[in-house]
């Protein structure tokens, strides 16, 4: 038995901040102080939230530190683990009662209104045991459906749950398992969509660094519904730990005889190979991942045939996301009535959110369907940093559109979502404050999908391209009121005549950013002022003449020689030569060059 | 558009060889079907990128037109037909860095070591990439170079990261 157990977060975001040498770090300092049969260093995945990695949690107290350096590892070891005091100096804000004692996680702010079912195991387990997996009831639902449950059974229960799509469509996942089991054929496929290309979407790799074994199941349960025998999962080869941490986890599954022939001695046979992405964020459509997989530039098929009846290598197959799988367990442990108690009417269960940009606590939260944005923004992020104004907040990435402040009080689930001109996509949700500019977050997303488009339809290949030519327009201050109109009517027209999900909602954050945010475009058109100050042309640097104390530095530094003035007096910038690079702006010591 | 850069392919027999190894293992896991992404990324693995003559070694190896494996390796962001360089630079422009001011950055770079995205230096020290977003948006604006990783990094800190690697 072990008095203590050291967890130390292994996810993407904490291992960027060297959570791996805090972990090396912790096993040296045991090793050496004889304490290896006491205290237990585990490595786990995702505690969600990231913005205050790396991160590691003291079991029994229950101590969770944060932003945990090399160097803090004697003091941990010397005065927690030695000596039995907390290093509060370390302890997560948050955590530290007004008694000075320590609160439970799960009531901080933070964690207090989420709920985690397709998390559940994140920062909990070590991912790269299986053992541990099993210990969380992890094969459980495997166990019972091949034994106690028809194919039938399984789809029942998966319907009757609620449960929808997490990629993003939100398309009745039991409704899909049904198509793929009415289809005749002896050879299925079941796939998993792990190709999370949604910029700041990151939860899929989240799920899949620290509970590979849950997707695993969930894809063997799926394949025993509708008569698979074989399964892949196509995951970005950028994602190299969920790459590694699958890995060990489908040679796991395979030695323990959950993966492969005959399992639970059920007759039942399946098999799981991993295909990596190459990077196309097209290949997220469920007809392009499964040319992709073919080894085929990923260029999406029309539908009909769906895959149900025609996909992978022109056999019946089903596709999921990862967080949906991951749900998929613990309904068929818990119950249909169990998961359908959670969330709205139309949205049963939890989604996961990946907070991100102008936010205190950035990182990973899931929470009931139905919850508001405020809630999320405010009471579970904190709000956005340095007091600055909540100005809206976009979700569905590329296809997604934003959301204005006064809105924030919406219930977040599929259908309100679309009702607002945005979408829950994967489930990226990115603040914004009052410094950046609609119409150039808009650009940003189209310049994505025209790198992004596959050039199949011409609508989208060059519609794209010809809406991003236009918001170009509008930042460089040279649009006219005119152009406004034909970009909402070009933004119909690649909707109406695309293919795939790209092409029909690449226009939506323009779309959603033209209805809440209009003035702010004009604003660029009519008055060639950028009201946030973000986009470069319309830009005009001027000196403060109280505040200039004459010290030359912006002039020497100006490279166009754009300032002038005479020591110790104000300068001023002759705004017909300054090319706007904000160089004096950055040299100014005090403060006396602003943007207007 | 990526410049090009005129370094004659010197690849070596060893790397064919090793090639011709790999692309056979991946054959029999395979079961034959569905393999040039991974023949792709195994030949960028051992060449570093795949030039002409590379392409027309898997072409040849799978039997299928050079033109088939040049429409796969010119459609994903993950192959470049042009060498990388000893430091690959990437800077995250997923929309939490973007937000958060990773478009400066990026800017910074290409302005310090005069290329574009993409692009490679003349001497083959140093690559720029806009990528993806790769997942620690805590840490947002975030830059890579190789496998070190900046986080909440600011246009005035690339010279002093950048002086590390020259």
């Amino acid at each position: 038995m072990f008095r203590s157990h050291i967890l130390v977060c292994g996810g993407t975001g904490c291992t960027s901040g060297n959570s791996m040498k805090v972990y090396d770090a912790l096993v040296d300092r045991i090793r050496k102080e004889g304490l290896e049969n006491e205290v237990h260093v585990t490595k786990t995945g995702c505690f969600g939230l990231c913005a205050l990695g790396p991160i590691m949690i003291v079991y029994p107290e229950g101590a969770f530190y944060s932003q945990v350096k090399v160097e803090d590892v004697d003091e941990i070891i010397n005065e927690h683990i030695i000596k039995g005091r907390i290093v509060t100096r370390l302890l997560y804000k948050e955590t530290v009662g007004e008694d000075g004692g320590i609160k439970a996680l799960n009531d901080t702010n933070f964690y207090k209104k989420q709920h985690r079912v397709a998390l559940r195991n994140c920062g909990v387990i070590n991912p790269e045991k299986i053992e541990e997996y099993i210990a969380y009831d992890g094969y459980e639902a495997l166990g019972k459906v091949l034994t106690e449950m028809t194919p039938q059974d399984v789809i029942d229960v998966i319907s009757k749950s609620g449960l929808r799509g997490r990629g993003g469509a939100g398309f009745p996942t039991g409704r899909k398992w049904q198509f793929a089991k009415n289809s005749p054929g002896n050879k299925k496929y079941v796939c998993c969509n792990a190709d999370e290309g949604d910029p700041g979407a990151f939860m899929d790799r989240s799920i899949l660094e620290g509970d590979p074994h849950a997707v695993i199941e969930a894809m063997a349960i799926a394949a025993y519904a509708i008569g698979a025998d074989q399964g892949y999962i196509y995951v970005r080869a950028e994602y190299p730990i969920a790459v590694q941490r699958l890995t060990i986890a489908i040679r796991q599954a395979r030695e323990y005889g959950l993966l492969g022939k005959n399992i639970f001695n059920s007759g039942f046979n399946f098999d799981l190979d991993i295909r990596l992405g190459a990077g196309a964020f097209v290949c997220g459509e469920e007809t392009a991942l499964m040319t992709s997989i073919e080894g085929h530039r990923g260029e999406p098929r029309p539908r009909p045939p769906f895959p149900a009846v025609k996909g992978l290598f022109g056999k019946p197959t089903i596709l999921n996301n990862v967080e949906t799988y991951a749900n998929v367990p613990q309904i068929i442990l818990k119950g249909a009535d169990w998961f359908a108690s959670m969330g709205t009417e139309k949205s049963r269960g939890t989604k996961v959110f990946a907070l991100g940009g102008k936010i205190h606590n950035t990182g990973l939260v899931e929470i009931p369907m139905g919850t508001t944005m405020r809630e999320i923004i405010y009471d579970i992020g904190g709000g956005c940093p340095n007091g600055k104004k909540f100005k809206a907040a976009q979700t569905g990435g590329p296809s997604g559109g934003c959301i204005p402040a006064h809105l924030i009080d919406t219930p977040i689930d599929y259908d309100n979502l679309i009702a607002i001109g945005s979408m829950m996509g994967s489930g990226g949700l990115i603040v914004m404050d009052e410094d950046n500019c609609m119409v150039d977050i808009a650009k940003f997303f189209l310049e994505f999908t025209v790198d992004e488009s596959c050039g199949k339809c011409t609508a989208c290949r060059i519609g794209t391209k010809r809406l991003y030519e236009m918001l170009c327009k509008v930042t460089d201050g040279t649009a006219t009121m005119e152009d406004l109109d034909k970009m909402e009517e070009l933004c119909h027209y690649i909707k109406e005549n695309s293919l795939c999900g790209l092409g029909q909602t690449a226009p939506n954050p323009v779309l959603s950013t033209l209805h809440y945010f209009r003035d702010e475009y004009e604003a660029h058109v009519r008055d060639k002022r950028c009201p946030a100050g973000v986009c470069k042309k319309l830009l005009r640097y001027q000196i403060v003449a109280d505040k200039c104390k004459g010290c030359t530095l912006c002039a020497r530094n100006c490279p166009v020689g754009a300032i002038s003035g005479t020591v110790k007096e104000p300068h001023v910038i002759d705004a017909s030569k300054c090319i706007k690079c904000g160089v004096c702006m950055e040299k100014c010591k005090f403060g006396a060059i602003i943007k207007a | 558009m990526a410049k090009k850069i005129d370094v004659p392919f010197n690849g070596t027999k060893e790397q064919e060889e090793r090639l011709k190894r790999e692309l056979a293992a991946l054959r029999k896991e395979h079961g034959g079907k569905g393999l040039m992404i991974a023949s792709l990324q195994k030949a960028q693995e051992i060449y570093g990128y795949l030039p002409a003559p590379v392409q027309q070694m898997i072409a040849d190896e799978l039997g299928v037109s050079l033109a088939e494996v040049y429409g796969v390796a010119t459609f994903y962001a993950q192959f470049s037909l042009y060498p990388k360089g000893q430091y690959k630079i990437g800077v995250c422009l997923g929309t939490a860095c973007y937000v958060k001011g990773s478009g400066d950055v990026y800017k910074k770079i290409c302005d310090t070591l005069k290329i574009e995205g993409g692009q490679c230096t003349d001497d083959l020290k140093f690559s720029l990439d806009a990528t993806r977003c790769i997942g620690c948006c805590g840490l947002a604006p975030v830059m890579t170079v190789n496998d070190d990783v900046y986080g909440k990094v600011t246009p005035d800190e690339i010279e002093g990261i950048l002086a590390k690697y020259n």
